[in-house]
């Protein structure tokens, strides 16, 4: 199970990463959130995979390791301000830049924006 | 024991100008002076402590995990400095008071002068080496805004900045010698450093140490070949050249030699080196002072060349050599600053400093003449002057050394010749200014200055007098201690008197009187030779050598400063790769120790859907709508993943984050482009990005395979064992949020509300281009708000509530809490917000989001603040069970009320984020409806 565990984290992380590269916005955010996704999850497994035994005092004989879940809740809290003002940044960008290319040699062209 | 006090009475003194500067000019000088005269006393009444041979040093601690103390010594060589930086930096108070004009701005120039003698004096008495280099650095910073006083004039603001770039590069070179040091020895405290000499001489890095040092002290100093910034620097008012390029700060260098004397000093390499640079600096500044036709170029050179006197002789390995240059280091500044004051003078009464031009002021100025003739003898070396008395024992000196093995006889032969162009141009300083014909073409006509502005320069003329002729009742107790202070052992036999009898040392200083006589006499073939070489100007040299390394600092700037994203993206990741993967090679094997978990169907699943999403986002990125669906689905597999491993918090919290992001990313898909372009990446660009980003997975999932693999030691265990007896409640997540580590989520919550209200402001005058037709050219839908969610919504609102309500409630006994109610509410609310438009909420929902961020950040700011009231650390809860009729016994917490101020911010936040963005819609499509 750890393997498949360990599999998932590191292929959400290479297409976030992906995503993360390419020369867009709207892609980066949507990259920004999966590298997240991956990220909160490799975080979650440093306590280990616990099936069944929530770290709910009197519930269980042992229980999961709380410790890497607090942290991760407010990872995910964080997780989503930093989504949120990364994606009102891209749109202020293109408000003010006209354009959503990230990439730093797209010229000002406000038509191609339409054709597309 | 007053001295501690003595560096701080100018710091506060700094102010003093600026708030008298209203006031009329002499008040303002007066009220200047109060301070450092203060200070000067105190120096006096320790004074007798130190003359008879005690030091002491007082430290108060200041960052001891850096070795940074605030800490003041106060011995003979302190003591010489303190004085001399005091009593002439009064003395150039009253003297700039008749010098500056009524345009210049008295404050800021007193003001610049004061923080400049804190700084030195900072230097002179710090007993820490990272103090002291403090204060050095400060005296390289006050020396530019002096020297750029009068900014409107381009060679002030040159000359500044150069002496800046040369003294502060010294200032980074010094430090790293005192940090290499400090290493060394083990402390940064002078008490500690100056005994430990040995230590460092065996050490591996002295060499490394000793030129760092060098290369601090001689920038300072002005010693060859750092020697051109000086000349440049006589931009300045004639009072900061006094003060600053002759009397003090251009001793600093020389004070560092002589600090750290009994640690450097001793070797074959500081014996060569400091005296052969001292011996350069010697012989070409006195060469190149006699071709200045600038009086204030003339004083400079002479001033390279007696720094480099100085350091010669502490470069000479005898004793009697490091005190005569003590010696000479009181006598110089003394003779040197009265000469420029004069040279001041002279230029302020007649407007002129060219030699050229000013002849025959004796007539004119008879008593300015005769002082400055006095000084300038004494600068040349003439019997009953001071000046005679060091550099007698200077070339007694130079006899007695043995550097350069069977060539040293070379040494005493070239200080002859650099005392003999010494005496040359002190005899045309006077010669020229005050015989030498009739002043030719003057603006005015030459006149003695006020009374007040000679008085400085009597007084140091004096002082030059009674040296010259008393050194044992004047300087003698003086110089005893602070050689003791220089040397940090028994002094060895030295003499005072003017007479020594016939010596060698006497048939020099003979020599060079005459020659310097005989070089003045031939002096017009000499400037004829020397007019044959080409003119350089260090200043035209120096600014190209800045526009070039300026000019490469852009170049490379550009290079690496793209504008794109991508290519900063890809470094940090390519970093990032550098450094994770190096550790894991020295791991054995992947897989650890820890029986693995046996694998199901609905893993399987689970993981396949996460692997098929997070392709499908990557394949259909360029349709953005259907690449946000793809992920998430993602983001719920995320969340069920969550809570299969036992951990419902997560998944709750996930569930609801998912929900509003999505809502989030679809509210400004709408803004966006609907679509990426398909052609814009460059296939290399692909393959690479596609490697990096492979790699970086492989490591990642590598190191989360071995992290859950490996035993793990956990400090969770404490949380189990504690949450219920210290936290009072059976949820250990939750317990630990808003009590073990409630201050973390304290600077959480902030950071979400500042996010939040960034992203406000950065809507607030957001102007974007609205469309009305979807990608595929059909116009929007009419119907705003869709009958169903109308319905269903505003009777699901208080079922909404109630959960939330609940949620919170059983948070910190069982799964839910703050983050988690407060974004269910968020939810019930976007939700109206969805079904009912922005202007329907706005009637019926009158708060207003930021306050209700700061609502919450006040709670839990306040609830952490109440346990100082019982004398508790920071974010100490309590609890305690209580029991009311009808309802039982329950937990009451101060966990609770923190918990109510987390669930307002994720409230405010979220909502003021999304709200933001709505009513961006509506009121632009408002706007393009009616175009």
């Amino acid at each position: 199970m750890e393997l498949v565990y360990a599999i998932c984290v590191g292929f959400m992380s290479a297409c976030g990463i992906f995503l993360m590269l390419r020369g867009h916005t709207f892609t980066l955010v949507i990259g920004l959130t999966l590298l997240s996704y991956a990220v909160n999850l490799f975080l979650f497994a440093s306590g280990g995979l616990t099936i069944g035994a929530p770290a709910v005092l009197n519930s269980s004989e042992n229980y999961a390791d709380p410790l890497p879940q607090a942290l991760v809740l407010t990872a995910i809290v964080i997780g989503f301000a930093m989504t949120a003002f990364a994606v009102i940044l891209a749109m202020r960008g293109r408000a003010d830049l006209g354009s959503d290319h990230v990439d730093g040699t797209e010229p000002f062209d406000p038509l191609s924006e339409e054709k597309s | 024991m007053y001295y501690f006090w003595v560096p701080f009475l100018p710091m506060f003194g700094i102010l003093v100008p600026l708030l008298t500067n209203k006031l009329n000019r002499s008040a303002c000088t007066l009220a200047t002076a109060l301070l450092p005269a203060l200070a000067l006393c105190l120096i006096f009444l320790d004074l007798p402590a130190v003359l008879a041979g005690e030091s002491f040093s007082k430290s108060v601690e200041w960052i001891p995990q850096l070795g940074l103390s605030l800490s003041f010594r106060l011995d003979g060589l302190a003591a010489l400095f303190s004085i001399l930086i005091l009593g002439i930096g009064l003395l150039v108070i009253l003297y700039a008071r008749y010098y500056l004009s009524e345009k210049d701005n008295m404050g800021h120039f007193y003001s610049y002068l004061i923080m400049f003698m804190t700084a030195m004096l900072g230097i002179v008495m710090s007993n820490n080496m990272l103090q002291l280099w403090f204060y050095w650095e400060l005296t390289s910073i006050s020396s530019f805004l002096l020297i750029g006083f009068w900014s409107h004039n381009s060679n002030a603001r040159k000359g500044a900045r150069m002496a800046l770039t040369i003294t502060g590069a010294g200032g980074l070179a010094l430090l790293a010698g005192i940090i290499l040091l400090g290493q060394v020895v083990g402390s940064y405290e002078l008490d500690v450093v100056l005994n430990s000499g040995e230590l460092v001489k065996q050490s591996p890095y002295y060499i490394a140490i000793l030129s760092l040092f060098l290369i601090g002290a001689f920038t300072k100093s002005a010693q060859f070949p750092f020697h051109f910034w000086l000349p440049h620097a006589m931009a300045a008012p004639t009072p900061v050249s006094a003060y600053l390029h002759s009397a003090t700060m251009v001793k600093a260098g020389i004070f560092l030699l002589a600090r750290f004397y009994p640690v450097l000093a001793g070797t074959e390499t500081w014996f060569v080196v400091v005296s052969l640079t001292g011996l350069c600096t010697l012989l070409l500044g006195a060469y190149t002072a006699l071709f200045k036709h600038d009086l204030k170029g003339l004083l400079a050179y002479s001033t390279i060349s007696h720094l480099g006197l100085i350091v010669l002789l502490l470069g000479l390995n005898t004793e009697l050599a490091a005190i005569a240059a003590i010696f000479h280091i009181m006598n110089h500044a003394v003779f040197k600053a009265s000469l420029f004051m004069a040279a001041g003078i002279i230029d302020h009464e007649s407007g002129s400093r060219d030699m050229r031009k000013i002849n025959g002021l004796w007539k004119y100025m008879p008593i300015t003449a005769t002082l400055a003739m006095v000084a300038s003898a004494s600068m040349a070396g003439v019997p009953l002057l001071n000046g005679f008395l060091s550099k007698e024992m200077f070339f007694a000196e130079t006899l007695e050394q043995s550097i350069l093995g069977a060539m040293s006889w070379l040494i005493p032969v070239l200080a002859t010749i650099a005392g003999a162009f010494s005496v040359a141009y002190s005899l045309r300083f006077i010669h020229d200014v005050f015989f030498n014909g009739e002043p030719k073409g003057l603006p005015k006509t030459p006149h003695e200055p006020p009374r007040y502005m000679r008085v400085p320069v009597e007084i140091l003329v004096a002082i030059c007098l009674l040296v010259g002729i008393f050194p044992n009742y004047t300087i003698g107790p003086m110089l005893q201690s602070t050689s003791l202070a220089v040397l940090n052992y028994e002094l060895p036999e030295y003499s005072l008197s003017i007479w020594h009898g016939f010596n060698l040392a006497l048939l020099m200083s003979g020599l060079a009187i005459v020659g310097g006589a005989a070089i003045y006499l031939n002096r017009k073939h000499l400037f004829k030779f020397s007019g044959m070489f080409p003119d350089i100007d260090a200043k035209l040299v120096f600014e190209r050598f800045i526009q070039t390394c300026v000019m490469y600092a852009q170049k490379i700037n550009m290079k690496l400063e793209t504008g794109s994203l991508q290519r900063y993206a890809f470094g940090l990741c390519l970093f990032a790769l550098l450094l994770i993967a190096p550790p894991l090679f020295d791991l054995d094997t992947t897989r650890g120790s820890l029986a693995g978990t046996p694998i199901n169907s609905a893993v399987v699943v689970a993981a396949i859907l996460i692997v098929a999403g997070s392709l499908a986002t990557i394949i259909w990125s360029h349709y953005r709508l259907i690449a946000l669906l793809m992920l998430s689905l993602v983001g719920l597999v995320v969340s069920i993943t969550f809570a299969y491993f036992s951990a419902p918090d997560l998944a709750l919290t996930q569930l609801s984050v998912e929900i509003v992001t999505v809502i989030l990313l679809l509210l400004s898909l709408y803004f966006f482009p609907q679509q990426t372009p398909t052609s814009k990446s460059r296939p290399s660009h692909f393959v690479r990005d596609f490697t990096v980003a492979s790699f970086i997975g492989c490591i990642i999932g590598s190191i989360c395979f071995a992290l859950m693999t490996h035993p793990l030691d956990s400090i969770s265990a404490y949380f189990l064992d504690n949450a219920k007896i210290g936290g009072g409640g059976t949820n250990v997540v939750n317990v630990i949020l808003v009590d073990f580590r409630g201050f973390d989520t304290f600077g959480e919550i902030t950071v979400l509300g500042i996010a939040a209200l960034g992203i406000h402001k950065l809507i607030a005058r957001m102007r974007l281009s609205m469309r009305t037709k979807d990608y595929a050219g059909r116009l929007w839908a009419k119907e705003k708000y869709p009958v169903l969610l109308l319905v269903v919504s505003q009777s699901l609102l208080p079922l909404f509530l109630l959960i939330s309500a609940y949620i919170f409630m059983r948070g910190h006994n069982l799964p839910g809490g703050g983050f988690i109610a407060g974004l269910i509410t968020s939810i019930a609310l976007i939700q109206q917000y969805l079904a009912h438009g922005v202007d329907w909420m706005a009637k019926r929902v009158s708060i207003s989001y930021h306050y209700m961020i700061a609502t919450g950040l006040s709670i839990a700011g306040l609830t952490g603040l109440g346990s100082w009231f019982f004398e508790r650390p920071f974010l100490t809860s309590w609890f305690d069970y209580v029991s009311l009729p009808w309802i039982g016994k329950f937990e009451l917490a101060s966990a609770l009320v923190f918990d109510i101020g987390v669930y307002f911010t994720v409230i405010g936040a979220t909502l003021l984020i999304l709200a933001s963005l709505g009513k961006l819609t509506t009121t632009e499509r408002l706007t393009v409806g009616e175009r």
